[in-house]
């Protein structure tokens, strides 16, 4: 499914007709290029110029004096309501959720996964179909008891209550994703270790998971993807000082008090995107099959 | 009596998950649709009162702005998103040389956050210091592009940055597909000099419906779920103008205290995504089992 490598359909160019369509071609993709990187573009030089530099010049003109001041304020002096301690500690906050949350539900993913398609009793294709449908549930459906529920567990406004909610609503998604990777092993293998001797766990360790490495690649890079960039349960669940990064960015965003610094919001914005965006550029591949695994079969 | 412990280990390992599923998810649900036939304000309350809660929804202006913005975001943002991922898919399948980068630079957005497109967007379309004041500034003294601040035209501006965001990833999911059908087919038609873009709109596009089924799902789940693009982008504003569905359910249940409208409006929500999703999932897990 996100295999590209396939021979491509047309014929290459041969007549000089052919040839001004070539160069029609390159353009429009040129042009669509522009329209998709003009945005980081704007974002990257405007949070490099002075606040009279933005005032006084172009949107797309580069920084005549490249500044990093932006920056500085971004990371640990910019306001996010009260506090204006910059977006380090939500930085941090986002860190401290998104790795254990991301864990958590991998394994779950994978221990679910493994007993779905290898381990086949009655009824467990009905428990797999009541998985995949909590992936589609809007959450707002569940935000209102799920905030009760955390407060009732003494969870309320904390980082383990946000990490408790994204494990629980990500478990469908990560067993989807390890469920449809172990039905292609074929289950004679289980059968044969058995007989061999080995128990349900022994087969899981010594067999399943060491075979598992792309699916917890792209299991891990579509769970992390989805936590850092959650902001609904971040706005909902967290209170000030726990907030994730994406809450503190809009609320720098959005603080009424003093000067609109348009250059710090942009290097909020990129400091806030960086993690995810550096994640797809060293494993696009991986990120690709899992947007098109997670939403295709999903 | 081991042998049959060990048999049941599959299923104790598996328990905790269900039992999770069947509590956050088909309970809360059942916790929300009972409490949106409650007068339940600020506290739920649990004595049932029919369907009040639905009734005064469907007759709040801001619920209604919400709705008709969901459908004009939606078809819209669906709309546009498709064709130009189909188009970008198409042009990328043309044998270019410099494809793995444009595929990254058109695909990129999708691993932002919303916040963080919305953010940007906001900037870019400043009608005093973005697009408006550079055209301006090129001598086009009467140029105005002030979306985001226009009431009638603000849930547009949502569009352009939400179609920026996803339709690199629908061209992904296009491109994937175009290089699926079967190269045979493509050279028996070439070699009988049937012209390109007949071989595209009769051949190649018609065996790729179930890829513009899935697109359209994930985009139309993407387009209910819409909830941080729009808080990053206008706020909900001007005013209530692009109010969604989601913003609407998070004002009632977070800064309004009136829980029992949040639980009502979520219930919309489901029923919407249901509407859409269900069928098509029935399907998918129909033409699996057989």
């Amino acid at each position: 499914m996100s295999d590209f490598s396939a021979t491509p359909a047309v014929s290459p160019p041969v007549r000089p007709g052919q040839i001004a369509l070539r160069w029609l071609l390159f353009s429009l993709l040129g042009l669509f290029a522009l329209f998709y990187l003009m945005p980081l573009f704007v974002m990257l030089t405007t949070s490099l110029k002075s606040l009279e530099e933005i005032r006084s010049g172009s949107l797309v003109a580069l920084p005549r004096e490249v500044t990093f001041d932006a920056w500085r304020t971004a990371w640990s002096e910019a306001c996010t309501g009260i506090q204006c301690e910059g977006l380090r500690p939500y930085f941090w906050n986002s860190v401290l959720l998104a790795v254990p949350a991301v864990l958590i539900s991998t394994f779950l993913g994978a221990a679910n996964g493994y007993i779905i398609a290898q381990w086949n009793f009655r009824g467990a294709n009905l428990i797999f179909s009541a998985m995949l449908f909590g992936c589609f549930i809007p959450f707002q459906v569940v935000l209102l008891p799920m905030a009760r529920m955390l407060g009732l567990m003494g969870l309320a406004g904390t980082i383990p209550g946000l990490i408790f909610a994204h494990v629980i609503y990500g478990i469908g998604f990560t067993t989807l994703f390890f469920r449809n990777f172990y039905v292609t092993i074929p289950g004679d293998l289980v059968k044969a270790a058995k007989v061999d001797g080995a128990g349900f766990f022994r087969i899981f360790w010594s067999i399943f998971l060491p075979l598992s490495l792309p699916i917890i690649v792209v299991t891990v890079i579509w769970q992390f993807t989805q936590i850092w960039n959650d902001f609904l349960f971040g706005v909902s669940f967290s209170q000030a000082g726990t907030q994730p990064v994406t809450v503190a960015l809009n609320n720098i965003v959005n603080s009424t008090t003093g000067v609109k610094e348009y250059n710090v919001d942009m290097a909020a914005a990129i400091i806030a995107g960086l993690p995810t965006l550096l994640v797809y550029v060293v494993a696009g591949k991986y990120f690709i099959r899992g947007l098109t695994a997670g939403s295709v079969k999903g | 009596m081991r042998a049959w412990l060990e048999r049941q280990i599959p299923k104790m390992v598996l328990a905790p998950s269900f039992v999770a599923i069947l509590i956050f998810v088909y309970g809360f649900i059942g916790w929300t649709a009972w409490i949106s036939l409650t007068r339940s304000k600020l506290l739920p309350k649990y004595d049932l009162h029919g369907v009040i809660q639905y009734k005064r929804l469907f007759a709040a202006p801001r619920w209604d702005t919400a709705m008709d913005n969901l459908f004009l975001f939606g078809a819209l943002f669906i709309c546009i998103s498709m064709a130009l991922g189909l188009l970008l898919a198409i042009l990328l399948d043309q044998r270019i040389r410099v494809e793995g980068v444009l595929r990254t630079i058109y695909l990129y957005p999708m691993a932002l956050s919303m916040i963080v497109t919305g953010t940007a967007w906001k900037w870019i379309m400043n009608p005093g210091l973005g697009i408006e004041a550079m055209v301006r500034g090129w001598g086009f003294e009467n140029f105005t592009f002030n979306w985001v601040i226009d009431p009638d035209m603000a849930i547009y501006a949502v569009v352009i940055a939400g179609v920026w965001q996803a339709s690199g990833f629908v061209m992904a999911l296009f491109l994937a597909g175009l290089r699926s059908v079967d190269g045979e087919i493509i050279k028996a038609a070439q070699i009988d000099g049937i012209p390109g873009w007949r071989i595209y709109s009769a051949i190649i596009l018609p065996s790729m419906a179930p890829i513009f089924l899935s697109a359209f799902i994930v985009l139309a789940h993407l387009a209910i779920k819409s909830f941080d693009l729009v808080v990053a982008l206008t706020g909900g504003g001007p005013g209530y103008a692009t109010d969604l569905p989601a913003t609407y359910m998070y004002a009632m249940a977070f800064s309004r205290g009136d829980i029992g409208q949040a639980a009502s409006s979520a219930m919309v929500m489901m029923g919407v995504v249901f509407a859409i999703v269900v069928p098509y999932l029935y399907s998918e897990l129909r033409a699996k089992h057989v």
